[in-house]
């Protein structure tokens, strides 16, 4: 199925909770609202002409002008289709809905994404830091990231 | 101190200090904590396989460090393993040597600049015996670091009073 026959469905269903698209992109790219994500992939996951069964990867994103986002790469191993899903939020509201429910794979990608950006995904089952301690100050792949002088009594700049 | 067994003239008998026979003891039985924590270990493990035979040395991996002597710190230290490294470091028994293999566990290694995760230098929370250069050392470099470590121990005294 094409990116163009993808987002016609999900149009259908879906109206205002799909907001832009990108057919000529490298990976074509459809952007959803971010408090309707896990509705949206539940139906992707379990419509039987979509079954998009596998999420490749999920990442977060500073565009580095106050916008956070967090991109899904989902494929299809039934039907050998893939689609990029996009979804933004601003920095002082970083809540996204999380989609762990759909994929137990997200569990870990959004531990992470929150970890490295801050952002926050509403009813995930358990958001704790996955890489860097869970006392550590601030979000380390931010682009206004400063690293903190010391760490338990430990200086971390060179 | 030459090797013992030159020591041997006639009949059964030799003389050397009773330093001089404790070290010779501890610096041929140097026994290695059993840890790795990048690509460093690698070439550790290398060191350890025949083709070098760490062995040869005397150095034997334990997997408790109750039982060491020496711990080679084999790679780049993180900021969440270095309170762990310092409590394994507390839990070797006296006298205990480290060795600080590679750029990483020397001063951060590739991670100098912009690895926030990274601790600069394993001698920020334990002191360092032997730094080995190179990322990786090879296994050579590895055994050079030991001989250095020897060296060390051979002058030492256990006798003495230390002040
Ligand atoms: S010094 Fe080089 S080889 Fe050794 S752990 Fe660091 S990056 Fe890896």
């Amino acid at each position: 199925m094409t990116a163009q026959e993808i987002f016609d469905i999900l149009k259908t269903k879906f109206g205002d909770a799909i907001i832009e698209t990108k057919f000529d992109a490298m990976q074509p790219w459809v952007r959803i609202a971010p408090n309707k994500t896990k509705e949206i992939c539940f139906f992707l996951r379990d419509d039987s002409a979509l079954q998009f069964d596998y999420l490749s990867c999920l990442s977060g994103m500073d565009y580095n002008n106050g916008t956070f986002g967090v991109v899904y790469h989902l494929a299809s191993i039934v039907h050998r289709h893939k689609i990029v899903l996009k979804t933004f939020c601003t920095k002082d509201n970083l809540h996204i809905q999380s989609v762990s429910a759909v994929w137990g794979t997200a569990n870990w990608h959004e531990r992470e994404a929150f970890d490295l950006y801050g952002i926050i995904f509403d009813e995930h089952p358990d958001l704790r830091r996955l890489l860097m301690p869970d006392d550590w100050e601030g979000h380390p792949l931010r682009k206004d990231y400063k690293v903190q002088e010391f760490y338990h009594g430990m200086k971390v700049p060179y | 101190m030459g090797l013992l067994d030159q020591r041997f003239e006639n009949g059964n008998v030799f003389i050397t200090s009773l330093d001089g026979l404790l070290n010779w003891a501890r610096l041929s039985s140097l026994w290695q904590m059993q840890f790795g924590l990048a690509c460093c270990a690698i070439e550790m493990m290398a060191a350890s396989a025949s083709n070098f035979d760490i062995m040869r040395f005397g150095i034997i991996p334990r997997a408790t460090p109750r039982q060491v002597d020496v711990m080679f710190v084999a790679g780049t230290v993180t900021i969440k393993m270095a309170s762990r490294i310092k409590r394994l470091y507390d839990q070797m028994s006296e006298p205990r040597y480290v060795i600080s293999m590679g750029s990483c566990a020397t001063c951060g290694g590739p991670y100098w600049e912009h690895g926030y995760h990274v601790l600069k230098g394993v001698d920020r929370v334990i002191p360092v015996d032997v730094y080995i250069p190179g990322c990786p050392p090879r296994p050579e470099a590895l055994l050079e670091g030991i001989m250095k470590l020897q060296e060390k121990v051979r002058k030492e005294s256990m006798v003495k009073k230390r002040a």
